[in-house]
């Protein structure tokens, strides 16, 4: 085993099966270890992890609002430091609703201040724990209970935000975006993050098979599909510098991966379909283009 | 002392068998698991368990806590999970 034995996520939570979640969940914390602090804002990784009075966590953690992660992760830090404690790492989770919607405000607060604690966005790309809502994560034309499609729409009509961009422009030293398809290069990533003495922020692609309409078996062939078509890039950006992209022998078509998804399926059946899917074809190849991410 | 009412025990979910939602078994063949560990690395219950047979490394699931999600199944270079529909005995 390449990784860390020992789990501080426990069995017996309450994720659907085949949850992305979870897993990102298990690993993140695999990179950070015993002596640390982990914050959760509500949401599906809150309530799987917290049906009272039981706890899947091994370490501290503690429940914010919605909106408050990343200010519940400041305070903490600013009370370590205050005892003296240099050891204990402070983890901020929270999920692509609570990070760039909710929790956006707390974030840059957060960022901004400098505070030594890693950021974890769990990236499932809609409100999945109140019955999947877009978020400003959702990805453009995907179906939510929000952003359905019909005769006039083709779903959700804007763009994923780009919240690693936002967090990397407060000047942070370290913004990574992560896999669970990849579970070394996450791991790694996270680590990185917390052995960096200031605020770091680490977004992570967890698919959904109940908010995206796929079966749980799927999850990590959908995460990787994300990576190979270029829709979600694996980078690392250090002090300003982008480094560690994982290059793409043969990036595949996007229909390859919007296919086995039902939150996508309105573009292979709708009328002039095909023009929006050649929409998200440039996506990919504007991120292509951006990161270089063609071998 | 402030005596928080949503204090608990760590990783206390384990009191709660998860298992019992599965539909599916995963049934490793142990002559074909080469003990990559790749179904641990991707298992999102983090119930698969390291264990010895004839001399040899590989891994299994902990029924307890499996929910059959299959994902193991999916990834396992050599094919050596089979998924099977749970009956009653």
């Amino acid at each position: 085993m390449a990784l860390e034995e020992e789990e501080y996520f426990e069995s017996g939570h309450r994720a659907c099966a085949g949850c992305g979640l979870a897993l990102g969940a298990r690993l993140a914390m695999k990179a950070t270890g015993e002596d640390a602090i982990a914050t959760c804002s509500t949401g599906c990784l809150e309530v799987v992890s917290s049906p009272y009075p039981e706890s899947s966590w091994e370490i501290p953690w503690i429940h914010s609002l919605f909106e408050n992660s990343a200010a519940l992760g400041s305070g903490i830090e600013a009370g370590l430091k205050a005892q003296g404690n240099d050891h204990t790492k402070v983890v901020a989770q929270g999920g692509d609703g609570g990070t760039v919607d909710i929790g956006i405000r707390s974030l840059s607060g957060m960022l901004e201040r400098n505070h030594d604690v890693t950021y974890v966005c769990y990236d499932n790309e809609a409100y999945m724990n109140t019955g999947i809502q877009r978020s400003g994560s959702t990805p453009y034309d995907a179906s939510t209970t929000t952003s359905p499609p019909g005769t006039e729409s083709y779903g959700n009509e804007n763009r994923k935000k780009d919240a690693l961009e936002i967090a990397a422009a407060h000047g942070i030293s370290y913004v990574a975006s992560a896999s669970i398809a990849f579970p070394s290069d996450l791991v790694d990533k996270v680590k990185k993050a917390n052995e960096i003495n200031g605020a770091t922020y680490v977004q992570i692609h967890t698919p959904c098979p109940t908010g995206w309409g796929y079966e749980g078996k799927e999850t990590i062939e959908i995460a990787r599909l994300a990576v190979e078509t270029g829709l979600w890039v694996l980078y690392g950006k250090k002090d300003g510098e982008i480094q560690n992209i994982n290059k793409l022998n043969d990036r595949k078509p996007v229909e390859e991966y919007l296919k086995k998804q039902k939150r996508f399926k309105h573009l292979f059946k709708k009328e002039d379909g095909s023009k929006e899917l050649e929409k998200i074809q440039n996506i990919a190849d504007r991120n292509a283009e951006k990161f270089s991410l063609d071998k | 002392m402030v005596n928080f009412a949503g204090i608990a025990e760590p990783g206390s979910t384990k009191n709660y068998k998860t298992g019992t939602w599965r539909t599916y078994r995963p049934v490793v063949d142990f002559d074909k698991c080469i003990g990559c560990a790749k179904c641990w690395e991707y298992c999102p219950e983090g119930c698969i368990i390291e264990l010895e047979v004839d001399g040899k490394e590989v891994y299994e699931t902990d029924l307890d806590y499996c929910k059959g999600c299959g994902i193991c199944s999916e990834e396992c270079p050599v094919g050596a999970i089979e998924m099977e529909l749970e009956e009653e005995d």
